[in-house]
């Protein structure tokens, strides 16, 4: 909180995913940020954290990729990203990627030290509440393998759904299971994927919830996805746009039509 | 056995497809994920039991020469023999040897992943020796002629109806001439068919969990007690145990004892842990005559100072499959090689080939519960990213997936170009989607769309809309 009441420069790193499937989301955490008195950069050059190269074996890719973030992220106070699993990437990979670098990974040492996932940047570095929102729904929440087990990001979420006015929270079955999104996992293994994605469906719809939300677009996407498939609809969206009130809005997937 | 771990893709569909199998599947998730659980938060000091038993067995590996050679000098001194081998086929020959000397005609024998690992009961058979599996899980997958499907539930995959099944076919040579349907009443048709083979059986043959440095033991941890009538009735007990499983001293092992039966079972504590230093001695009442270890290294001293050399910390708890969302959904036998689940994606490749078992490091979503609750905290998906580095590298990763990679990496280090294309596709796909939202199929995303709608974009890029809005705005 100490934080709070100056203004701060906080660099967007707004991940591929949202940037190309989901700007709302982007624009859900500059508001957020904002809301909590920071100054939104988003920096131009910035295309991806670097894990399709990284879970594919590509280190040489990634690495080159690894030093453009570096680069780009460079001189910001904060770096926050609405995902788990590309805050992950900068703060717990990057070092590893250059460990035998020592310049280099001093570098990746300083960027991920100011590296942090949006959820837990808005509620343990800015102290954020969810004051004045409103979502009349049944929500269940969702954590991804890497909020979960990585970024260890599984209070704050729930702390912060905890003050949407109207917002019931409903926790589901086997909450540690992954959902089967995995990156390039869930299309080189379809039929595994489709097992897991399929489990964790059972799970989200047994709780009754009409939404679902979640801090990782890839898993989001894939569970929309097949909650469409089957004929479910759930209404699938990220933390930040429920917590920036656009929560009405259609969900993943959802279209205009409906 | 034979290798099948190039088949993972068709095996694992068939493993999903079959519904005894996903019921079996299903009581290991929710049986032993939930007791491991329980025994853990029971016990406030399990995390940092964890910690010392990574240590110990970081030790022992920094230190192997030293520990291994104080074992066989115990060991030698209590009146046993250590035979040092450094292939399967060594191994195999040494515990042929010793059979063949005492003129075996059949081996009792203890459950042991190493004996799997060498394929010893083919070779033994092959040479005219009969093995007899003891413990039920394996005895049950001996008639079934199968290999195991779980390290420390070989039989996991096999519902009571088979069992039923096959022992009718098998134990009608034993007057068992009725279909035993009760659970209890097999396993004690197992029990009576097994304890006359513990009888005339001229040699015992067991794995170990330990071997103990300083004072030459050897430990077994079972849950059925037939590994001690395996051990101490026949004349002649074998002991094969690869390297890694030496530890320093008697405290050593309890404290990584402590981890082990919670990791695997959930139990505190497996209903038997024996000790066996040596043979009989002149004033003990029974035991064995002859007490041999064969210790086999089979490619592991190699791993010793490369990025696999954790691997070596393992336990074989099985805690990591019992924790595996890929393995729940496809079980063990699709990994296609002794070891399956996370610990078996981790080591098959280097035990059978990165060629032969490329599949399985790259069947994993990275979701890291193995890690999370491996007892000596290998990192698993560490070492699953090493081989897909490997593949990557040596080209072995499949053509389509390495261009794909690469041509994506082209435009990832290129921000204009990556602008365009994004705005691009973004736009497109959002046109395709119309007011649906989601798209069905798309001509390249077989691999999304075969089992869920895409999610459309919101018509430009997050990039794109930002700078827009920035020039509105009067900022660029």
């Amino acid at each position: 909180m100490s934080d709070t009441d100056e203004k701060l420069e906080v660099a967007l790193f707004v991940t591929c995913l949202v940037d190309i499937n989901r700007p709302s989301v982007g624009f859900a955490a500059v508001k957020l940020l904002e809301q909590t008195g920071c100054t939104v950069s988003v920096p131009d050059a910035q295309t991806c954290c670097g894990q399709p190269a990284y879970n594919s074996g590509d280190r040489r890719t990634t690495i080159q990729i690894a030093k453009d973030v570096i680069r780009n992220f460079k001189g910001y106070r904060y770096v926050v990203a609405p995902s788990g699993s590309c805050a992950g990437m900068i703060t717990k990979h990057y070092p590893e990627l250059f460990a035998d670098d020592p310049d280099m990974l001093l570098e990746a040492q300083d960027l991920a030290s100011r590296t942090f996932e949006l959820i837990s940047f808005l509620k343990d570095v800015r102290g954020f509440e969810a004051k004045d929102v409103t979502l009349n729904k049944k929500l269940t929440y969702h954590d991804s393998c890497a909020n979960l087990r990585e970024m260890k990001v599984v209070d704050q979420p729930r702390a912060l759904l905890g003050g949407v006015e109207g917002l019931e929270l409903i926790e589901a079955e086997d909450r540690e299971a992954c959902c089967g999104f995995g990156g390039t996992f869930c299309i080189k293994y379809s039929e595994i994927s489709e097992e897991m994605v399929d489990r964790k469906i059972d799970n989200l719809l047994a709780t009754g919830a009409d939404t679902l939300a979640a801090g990782d677009l890839g898993c989001l996407m894939n569970i929309a996805g097949r909650l469409y498939r089957k004929g479910h609809t759930m209404k699938v969206l990220h933390i930040a746009e429920v917590l920036a009130g656009m929560g009405n809005a259609p969900g993943i997937g959802e279209g205009t039509d409906q | 056995m034979k290798v099948t771990s190039r088949n993972f893709k068709e095996k694992s569909h068939d493993a999903m497809q079959d519904p005894d199998l996903r019921a079996a599947l299903g009581r290991v998730k929710e049986g032993f994920t939930t007791a491991r659980s329980v025994a853990a938060s029971e016990l406030p000091e399990f995390e940092d039991l964890r910690d010392k038993a990574r240590d110990i067995k970081d030790d022992v590996l920094e230190n192997l020469d030293y520990y291994l050679e104080y074992f066989d000098e115990k060991v030698t001194a209590s009146g046993g023999h250590v035979h040092w081998c450094s292939s399967a086929k060594e191994a195999k020959e040494a515990v042929l040897k010793i059979c063949q000397d005492v003129d075996a005609k059949t081996v009792t024998k203890g459950k042991s992943m190493i004996t799997e690992e060498i394929a010893l009961n083919q070779f033994l058979a092959a040479n005219g020796i009969e093995p007899i599996e003891t413990d039920l899980g394996e005895y049950i997958i001996q008639l079934a002629d199968e290999p195991p499907s779980h390290i420390i539930g070989p039989a996991v995959h096999k519902t009571k109806e088979q069992v039923t099944e096959l022992f009718y076919e098998h134990h009608q040579q034993y007057g068992y001439t009725e279909r035993e349907e009760d659970p209890e009443k097999l396993v004690g048709e197992a029990r009576a068919v097994l304890r006359h083979k513990y009888v005339t059986a001229d040699v015992g043959i067991t794995g170990a969990n330990f071997l103990v440095a300083e004072t030459g033991s050897t430990v077994i941890v079972t849950n059925e007690g037939n590994g001690d009538l395996t051990q101490s009735l026949p004349k002649t007990h074998i002991v094969v145990a690869s390297l890694e499983k030496v530890i320093p001293t008697l405290e050593d092992v309890s404290t990584v004892m402590r981890v082990l039966a919670r990791s695997a079972t959930g139990q505190e504590m497996s209903v038997y842990t024996t000790f066996s230093t040596g043979p009989k001695r002149s004033d003990d009442i029974d035991g064995p005559e002859n007490f041999h270890v064969i210790l086999l290294d089979g490619g592991r001293s190699e791993m010793i100072g490369t990025e696999l050399e954790e691997l070596l910390r393992c336990i074989r708890c099985g805690a990591c499959m019992n924790h595996c969302p890929v393995y729940h959904a496809v079980g063990g036998h699709s990994y296609g090689w002794v070891y399956p689940g996370p610990i078996g994606a981790a080591i098959n490749p280097q035990m059978v080939g990165l060629e032969e078992a490329r599949h399985l490091p790259n069947a994993s979503s990275f979701c890291g519960r193995c890690e999370e609750v491996c007892p000596v905290r290998i990192p698993i998906p560490k070492i699953l990213r090493h081989w897909r580095e490997q593949a990557f590298e040596k080209q072995i990763a499949p053509k389509p997936e390495r261009w794909g990679i690469e041509l994506w990496g082209f435009f990832a280090k290129r921000p204009v170009l990556y602008r365009f294309a994004t705005r691009c596709a973004s736009r497109i796909l959002t046109l395709v989607a119309g007011k649906k939202g989601r798209l069905k199929s798309l001509p390249f995303g077989k691999g999304w769309t075969s089992v869920r709608d895409l999610p459309a974009p919101q018509g430009d890029t997050f990039m794109g809309q930002w700078q827009k809005k920035q020039k509105q705005e009067g900022q660029i």
